[in-house]
């Protein structure tokens, strides 16, 4: 099972391509984009099978929508007060609830101040199929780890979720081309939303148009353009 | 579903922008987006693309009973929709404010404004005329949909060729297209919408809103105009108080460019004639060709950079974004197992690694490619009926694929087969020259 599914990681899969086992011997862990049926694994996103040792597949896709994870880290628009929890625009299909008592050091007397249409930073608590998902600024240690209000000036931009994995992924190229251009601050989102802040403005609209524009660049267009940036703003 | 919210510091920064005479797509305040104007195979089926907004208009005529109190006159009908392909917050068939808003701008824009003539619709004085009807479709919301739907819709109608009839006694023939040429109608002239949004009470004035702006602006005045300078229709909303001077100023300014977008609608039309008639490619087919998801077409980014410290005199550059990114096929050999769809065109699917670490032997090869590439792309533009108002605008790449080129053509009409079998002698070309090198 695993070899078959060895033999094409790094290669394109299109939704419908079927995997199928006969021994079972080993245990295979499948990621997003990949769905156990009976004795086959199905396709069911198009993108590039990769792979994680020892027996991890998932597929790389390139979408727009976002579907909430638990544990997943994103940026929230707050949409509304009721009571005593806060309605969070993800860009998923239904508003996430995020409970006031779930930034740090809140207590029921010291709310902390959110206002309708602040950026929230925090992670999926509950993210099931058919719920509403919760967010919490806070984690297990009740710690806010850098979660919580933000956005004081800077600009908030949408991008894809295949180029927001890029951006988190250790090490990446991208981000340290993006470094030398000029010191900047950056919030990325899982949910494909990205908030930047740097010293100008006109610096946060180069970057947010770089950003916008670089997804589909091979290494040296991107390289080329990231340098002219950098020449025309320093 | 539900619109995303404008975060308060999107607005923020909107505004300061805005103050400080920017725009977040590197635009200056009186610059509209690229308009771009295709007309389909079909006569009076024309799109309309405004930067990202596109909008669709279909003429039809139909024979009808004239209205009681008008025996002599045709009827214009006219219909805007608002579909949930243009963006998730609007609603099929439902009659949302923006709807009745922007079908009763068109109304007023065109009909009221009696741009047509009416009365050379008539066919029987008080029992049949013509009615034509113009239906409006978004295919996309980036704002400022007015500017756009009026384009496309009067482009569709000086488009549009209706059938020619004959009246010998009582008997009306109507003659198909074989038969007689079909007439144009009579357009005494074209009125076009140009949308001005004034932000932080009026002080600030933009033209050509994106959907960004239009959500944080205080108000809107729309001014409707054709190129002899006569405006046809004017109209604020928002309820913001506007000075005698500052109107005066946007009918200037509206003025310009009018005059700017009917000689782009002249062009189009133009140029779809001369395809038209010379029997060349016309009809959106050919457009859509280029306009595949693989073809790494992106649109430019221009933003001014200077020094923010210095205070000197800016240094601007324009960064337009890719260097080229869709003409120049990167000169690398494709990765064992890098997913690729089409051809000639490297993914972008993140396998950095791998395409950093290759040499660049094809390249040459792909420069010569290239040149054929871009032979076709020049044949193409000169033929074609798509006219951008843009100072660089860039090449878009013609995907040189045979395979999918011959689906693509069984989809469309019967006249893109020349082209799909063109594109795909040019393919084996470009093949042939490969293992010379």
């Amino acid at each position: 099972m695993s070899d078959c599914l060895k033999e094409k990681v790094g290669e394109v899969l299109l939704p419908g391509d079927i995997f199928s086992f006969e021994n079972t011997s080993e245990k295979v862990i499948c990621g997003p984009g990949l769905r156990r049926n009976g004795d086959e694994v199905l396709v069911c996103k198009s993108g590039i099978l990769r792979h994680k040792h020892p027996n991890m597949y998932w597929v790389d896709s390139q979408q727009k929508r976002y579907v909430p994870v638990k544990g997943e880290s994103v940026i929230g628009i707050v949409t509304a007060k009721s009571g005593d929890v806060f309605k969070v625009d993800v860009g998923g299909s239904e508003l996430a609830s995020l409970s006031y008592l779930a930034f740090e050091g809140a207590t029921k007397r010291n709310r902390p101040n959110v206002q309708v249409g602040d950026l929230v930073y925090g992670q999926f608590l509950i993210a099931n199929k058919d719920m509403e998902p919760e967010l919490v600024c806070i984690d297990s240690c009740g710690r806010a780890n850098g979660m919580g209000v933000f956005g004081a000036g800077g600009l908030l931009i949408k991008v894809s979720l295949g180029l927001v994995r890029r951006l988190l992924a250790q090490q990446s190229a991208l981000v340290k081309e993006l470094e030398q251009v000029f010191p900047f601050e950056m919030v990325v989102g899982l949910n494909g939303r990205v908030w930047v802040k740097a010293q100008s403005m006109q610096r946060v609209q180069v970057l947010a148009s770089l950003l916008e524009s670089c997804e589909n660049m091979t290494p040296q267009q991107r390289h080329a353009l990231f340098r002219r940036a950098a020449n025309g703003a320093s | 579903m539900r619109e995303t919210p404008l975060s308060n510091c999107e607005r923020q920064f909107l505004l300061k922008a805005i103050e400080e005479k920017k725009r977040l797509d590197g635009r200056q305040t009186y610059d509209y987006r690229n308009i771009k104007i295709t007309f389909g195979t079909d006569y009076g089926c024309c799109i309309v693309d405004l930067g990202k907004t596109r909008v669709l208009a279909q003429v039809s005529c139909e024979l009808v009973a004239p209205k009681e109190n008008r025996p002599t006159e045709g009827i214009l009908f006219l219909s805007l929709e608002l579909s949930p392909m243009a963006s998730p917050i609007f609603e099929a068939g439902r009659q949302s404010e923006l709807l009745v808003k922007l079908n009763r701008l068109l109304e007023r824009c065109l009909r009221n404004s009696k741009c047509i003539d009416t009365e050379s619709l008539c066919v029987v004085s008080g029992e049949k005329v013509w009615q034509i009807r113009v239906d409006v479709h978004v295919l996309n919301h980036e704002g400022n949909l007015m500017d756009a739907a009026s384009i496309a819709a009067i482009a569709g109608l000086c488009h549009f060729r209706r059938p020619d009839v004959g009246i010998q006694g009582d008997e009306v023939t109507v003659y198909g297209p074989e038969e007689r040429d079909p007439v144009p109608l009579s357009i005494y002239h074209m009125p076009i919408c140009v949308s001005f949004a004034f932000f932080l009470e009026g002080t600030y004035l933009l033209v050509d809103p994106s959907e960004r702006e239009e959500r944080v602006m205080d108000g809107l005045l729309v001014i409707a105009m054709n190129k002899h300078r006569e405006i046809c229709s004017i109209q604020s909303s928002g309820g913001i108080m506007l000075l005698k001077d500052q109107v005066l100023r946007c009918s200037k300014i509206a003025s310009v460019k009018v005059s700017e977008i009917t000689d782009l609608i002249n062009r189009a039309l133009e140029n779809d004639r001369k395809a038209r008639k010379e029997g060349g490619k016309f009809g959106f087919a050919e457009l859509m060709a280029v306009q595949r998801i693989t073809a790494l077409k992106s649109d430019e980014v221009s933003i001014e950079m200077s020094d923010g410290d210095a205070g000197a005199p800016s240094v601007a550059i324009t960064t337009e974004s890719p260097p080229e990114v869709g003409r120049v096929p990167s000169p690398v050999v494709r990765a064992p197992g890098a997913g690729q769809v089409g051809e000639s065109l490297e993914n972008a699917w993140g396998l950095e690694q791998l395409e950093e670490e290759e040499d660049q032997p094809g390249d040459e090869v792909m420069d010569e490619g290239l040149e054929i590439k871009e032979e076709n792309q020049r044949q193409e533009k000169s033929k074609g009926e798509v006219v951008v108002i843009s100072d660089s605008e860039e090449e878009e790449v013609v995907i040189l694929n045979p395979k999918t080129q011959v689906k693509e053509s069984t989809l469309h009409a019967s006249q893109s087969q020349p082209q799909s079998t063109g594109a795909a002698k040019k393919k084996k070309k470009q093949q042939k020259k490969k293992p010379v090198h």
